[in-house]
């Protein structure tokens, strides 16, 4: 039993990671850039919605528009003030500027909301008739207890995941997306607004970030300014293991990575992240490209 | 009473003496740093001009200088130790006697930035260390402090290591070994529990020094400890594995010997896990009541050992939780009374030793030294009364268990 | 006639790096001798020649080699333990300080060398940011590892534990110097600044020799265009370990001076935030440029000090310095307002390949 509900709590997990990696992989496949301040994207939108729902008393769902509809305004000013000025700019100094935005971003939060730790209010759970608050249901008896929050994160993952494949795959701004990824200047020929792709792209991943803000300190509940530093590097790690700009890799690599740890952790507390990291390095040694990642041939 | 007269009069002269050199200061101060390296001049420029300020504001000043994580992760208790202090500076100089003067630099928890704010305030011609407020650091500042002699007193690092072969360092909290030694056997006296389960961070020295004392001192006594589980330092947001194990082994008390952030988490995955022993916690669970957003109803039944009660009764907590609320907004915890006493600690030695700010470290030092480890020197303070101090540094003082009762503290 | 004056600059430029750290090093003893630098100054000599040796060696990796590493802390780690590890255990052996120091930092460099060899031949197979994921992993790895290892010595030699401290069985007198996440505690600070200055002259001499032999032109071939270099007859696996390995070397070394200016020293030290924190160096100052690496380390190191009156904000002015420079340094537009400006400096930029 206790193998089952370490695997939810995995798949659970992994899910979080998956979201936040499908923003990490979005960004990645079409800026062709590693977008360090992702993770405190999550940071800011959870802290939103927790001063929405915690301080002023708004319904939780608001708490979650708000959270989105903050992260993608702050996505797309990020991309605007830092990155768009350096889109010629070698890689590396765009991801100093993302490091130095994450930096900013943290310290700012440090400052505007201080160090306290704040203990984030379950969205997913509800306060009955006896004034008993339900955040789980038991199965076989109570030997097995599963958190709405587990549910609903698998739920939201799996939509959101079916969503961008069809987003990117049918829509006239997803296939701008697909154009802008393959070859920048033959999309601009075609008459795509490179830039306002690029920017809905940002947009896009970090409302995403919004989402997993909610579903991360719902499920964690603890809220920090560096609470999205380390989900931010595991999700980049989930989404380098599926293969980084594949959607469906993004979600296989984060439900994985999830459930790789879990089970690191029961193994050993310690060196769970070891654990983690040396699947990645060996999978990464047999498939150089993650596990569903193109492998693109070299041109001279 | 000739001696005493005598000592009187030496007081008086230092006093003189100190409030020329506080007025002489002036000039030679504002010149220094035209004559210091221009790679250094940024730093010093600014900072002696505080320093006058201050002098000229409440003559002269014995300079205290502060180190403790004031960003970073642990930085919650590097400020509560920064403003209790600061109260305790405010009480004692509006008594009019003895002036302190506290600056408090920020380490971010980490060893090497400790010693460059160390090294920071000896440039600032500080006279004694107060902290650091987390073990590692303060390990690496004890050793420049011993050999530069600088008197160091910590308010909140509870290794054994902070003071081990050096004289000049001292404790205001309780060592780890008391604590986890103390707790084994409070939860054996008093037959709280029969399976004990434990959970601690394993990448702390604060928690890692209280679970080796009593996984010792619970095999001595014959309390059963049927599972230990831990945590790393860095990833502590998910705790249902270790409390899934904890539950499988039927523990009926979870000892945790952590601070209250994780153990806020542990409380409120096991309330949705539907798993309900009784937590035991040690000083470092002090302050979960004060968490932004943690529901206290949580918390009911928690017993912890803390040196501090903010809802006791006694004049001075009260005039101090006061204080500290007008002026911060929050209740303060006990990093905040240990950081109160230590000043408190500080003045009431100074005072009995005669040491007045125009002394030098090495004398400040020497004498501080002298002075706390007299046994007929005790100082009492919000964390204890009668603390007094061995000379390997450690301090003596009953602990206190509390259960939380209500949404307060309730003394057993 | 080309030729020549293109190996004269080179020497000139050279000449100019080492003129300037020794200069550097003569003014830091001058002011020391009369008492006229500031304790905060003094104390931050040795981390600053520490980080001088970090953003050299990772230079070496990422603007020589061309490869991004995002786990160099990790040999900085391995340098630093296995460095005290030797200190600590031939205290007796050897009483004379600087060459206990000496050897410490010896065995650091060749620790890391090995930890380089044994990460850089699978990394090394990795292409792009790939191989930037799996840096990080091995950084991560190297952390945990640290984390849960306890060494301890007695009369017997040295004792080994991933348990805890009670496993590794000291004899009487023996004493623990790892101890898993706490880390040592009871190192001896041996570290000076002479000895930094001259570990800096070596990770200089080392880099600036690699780069211009026939090893490094190889190297940089690779690092341009993979494909041409191989088909030229260079073998790609070679020499890009030679890069790493070299790397990883002085980066052990600079560990070991960094860990003996400490009496306290934990695993957790050399995270990922370590890594960034001198990749920032390396990218500030000039992909492949050794001179701005060093100005780099150094003026970046003593901005945070510096910026301590104003504590609360000193971090987000390092992060708000960090994003102009980048978009000064790089955005067209700003480029062509600094050329303006400074019609000057035009010249120099050309010495940054």
């Amino acid at each position: 039993m206790s193998i089952l509900s370490n695997l939810i709590n995995g798949i659970s997990l992994g899910s979080v990671y998956a979201i936040i990696a499908l923003g990490y992989t979005m960004v990645y496949g079409i800026a062709k850039m590693l977008n360090f301040a992702h993770g405190d994207v999550i940071m800011v939108g959870a802290y939103v919605s927790f001063f929405a729902v915690g301080s002023f008393g708004l319904p939780p769902v608001v708490g979650l528009l708000l959270s989105v509809a903050v992260c993608t305004v702050l996505g797309i000013v990020i991309e605007g003030l830092a990155y768009r000025p350096l889109r010629q700019a070698p890689s590396l100094a765009v991801l100093i500027t993302a490091i130095g935005v994450s930096y900013f971003l943290q310290n700012s939060a440090l400052l505007l909301w201080k160090s306290d730790t704040k203990i984030f209010p379950n969205f997913f759970a509800y306060t009955d008739a006896a004034g008993e608050t339900h955040n789980s249901i038991s199965l076989f008896g109570g030997q097995l207890t599963v958190t709405y929050v587990a549910i609903f994160t698998v739920v939201i993952c799996i939509i959101i995941m079916l969503g961008l494949t069809w987003f990117t795959g049918r829509t006239k701004l997803g296939k701008a997306m697909r154009a802008c990824s393959e070859d920048k200047g033959a999309a601009q020929l075609m008459g795509i607004n490179v830039n306002r792709t690029i920017s809905m792209t940002f947009a896009i991943g970090s409302a995403l970030a919004g989402v997993a803000a909610v579903l991360l300190c719902s499920a964690y509940q603890t809220l920090t300014p560096t609470t999205g530093s380390m989900p931010g590097i595991k999700a980049f790690t989930a989404a380098v293991f599926g293969g980084i700009g594949s959607i469906p890799g993004a979600f296989l690599g984060g439900i994985l990575l999830g459930v790789i740890e879990t089970f690191a952790k029961v193994f050993n507390t310690q060196i769970s992240d070891a654990v983690v990291f040396a699947v990645l390095i060996i999978i990464l040694l047999v498939k150089p490209s993650g596990l569903l990642g193109k492998t693109s041939r070299e041109k001279v | 009473m000739k001696k005493k007269n005598v000592l009187a009069l030496l007081l008086a002269m230092c006093m003189m003496v100190g409030l020329l050199a506080g007025c002489g200061g002036d000039s030679g101060e504002s010149a220094a740093p035209e004559s210091s390296a221009p790679e250094s001049t940024a730093p010093d420029a600014e900072t002696p001009e505080e320093g006058t300020d201050g002098e000229t504001a409440s003559g002269a000043a014995i300079k205290i200088g502060g180190i403790g994580p004031l960003s970073g992760s642990s930085a919650t208790y590097g400020i509560a130790t920064q403003q209790g202090a600061e109260i305790a500076v405010a009480e004692i100089n509006a008594l009019g006697g003895l002036q302190l003067e506290l600056d408090f630099q920020d380490d971010e928890g980490d060893a090497e930035k400790a010693v460059n704010a160390y090294n920071a305030l000896i440039g600032d011609d500080a006279q004694i260390i107060y902290g650091c407020t987390t073990t590692n650091p303060c390990v690496a500042v004890a050793a420049e402090t011993n050999a530069a002699r600088y008197f160091q007193l910590t308010p909140s690092a509870s290794s054994t290591d902070v003071t081990a072969g050096k004289d000049n360092v001292f404790q205001i909290c309780f060592t780890d070994p008391n604590q986890g030694t103390t707790a084994a056997n409070y939860i054996k006296d008093n037959e709280l529990g029969t399976k004990i389960a434990v959970i601690y961070n394993n990448g702390d020295a604060y928690s890692t020094g209280i679970y080796n004392a009593f996984q010792a001192t619970a095999d001595e006594i014959g309390l059963e400890i049927v599972t230990v589980q831990t945590f790393p330092d860095d990833t502590n947001t998910d705790f249902t594995v270790q409390l899934g194990a904890a539950r499988d082994a039927e523990a009926d008390l979870v000892f945790m010997p952590i601070y209250y952030t994780p153990a806020s988490l542990i409380l409120n995955q096991a309330n949705s896990m539907g798993y309900e022993p009784t937590f035991f916690g040690c000083d470092g669970m002090d302050g979960i009541l004060e968490l932004d957003g943690f529901d206290v109803s949580l918390a009911e039944g928690l017993m912890l050992m803390t040196p501090f009660n903010a809802w006791g009764e006694d004049e001075r907590t009260v005039n101090f939780v006061t204080a500290y609320e007008e002026a911060y907004g929050t209740i303060p915890n006990q990093f905040a009374a240990d950081g109160y006493d230590c000043m408190y600690a500080i003045y009431e030695a100074c005072v009995a030793a005669g040491i007045t700010a125009d002394m030098s470290h090495d004398e400040i030092c020497e004498a501080l030294i002298a002075q706390f480890t007299n046994p007929d020197f005790s100082v009492d303070g919000l964390t204890g009364s009668g603390m007094t101090w061995s000379t390997n540094g450690e301090v003596s003082k009953a602990p206190v268990v509390v259960k939380v009762e209500g949404g307060v503290y309730v003394t057993q | 006639m080309k030729k020549l004056s293109a190996n004269r600059r080179r020497f000139i430029n050279n000449c100019v790096t080492y003129g300037m750290v020794i200069a550097a090093f003569i003014v830091m003893q001058v002011l020391n001798g009369a008492g006229m630098l500031s304790p905060s100054l003094q104390g931050q000599l040795v981390p600053i020649c520490a980080y001088i040796t970090m953003a050299i060696s990772l230079n070496i990796v990422v603007g020589v080699s061309g490869e991004l590493s995002l786990g160099h802390a990790g040999f900085m780690s391995v340098g630093a333990f296995s460095g005290i590890i030797a200190s600590l255990s031939m205290q007796e052996m050897i009483p004379f300080a600087p060459l206990r120091l000496a050897v410490a930092m010896v065995i650091g460099a060749a620790c890391a060398g090995v930890a380089g060899v044994i990460i850089g031949v699978p990394v090394l197979r990795l292409r792009g940011d790939y191989l930037a994921i799996v840096t990080l992993a091995f950084g991560e790895i190297i952390r945990n590892i640290v984390n849960i290892l306890y060494v301890g010595i007695d009369v017997n030699g040295l004792h080994f534990s991933i348990k805890n401290e009670a496993a590794l069985n000291l004899a009487e007198g023996g004493m623990s110097i790892l101890k898993g996440p706490m880390g040592v505690t009871t190192n001896v600070k041996i570290a000076t600044f002479t000895a930094g200055f001259i570990l800096v002259l070596i990770a200089i001499t080392v880099a600036l020799n690699l780069i211009n032999s026939r090893s490094g032109r190889a190297i940089m071939a690779l690092r341009d265009n993979r494909i041409a270099a191989e088909s030229v007859g260079i073998n790609a696996t070679k020499y890009k370990l030679m890069a790493f390995v070299t790397s990883a070397v002085l980066a052990g070394a600079a560990g070991a001076l960094y860990a003996m200016n400490y009496v306290s020293l934990a695993g957790k030290k050399f995270d990922f935030n370590t890594s960034i924190l001198i990749l920032v160096y390396v990218v500030l100052g000039g992909l492949g440029n050794i001179r701005g690496s060093i100005i780099a380390a150094a003026l970046l190191y003593i901005l945070p000090e510096m910026l301590r009156s104003m504590y609360e904000y000193r971090m987000l002015i390092y992060a708000v310095v960090l994003i102009l420079i980048m978009i000064a340094t790089n955005n067209p537009r700003m480029k062509a307002i600094f050329a303006r400006i400074l019609p000057h400096k035009k010249e120099g930029g050309d010495e940054n390949g």
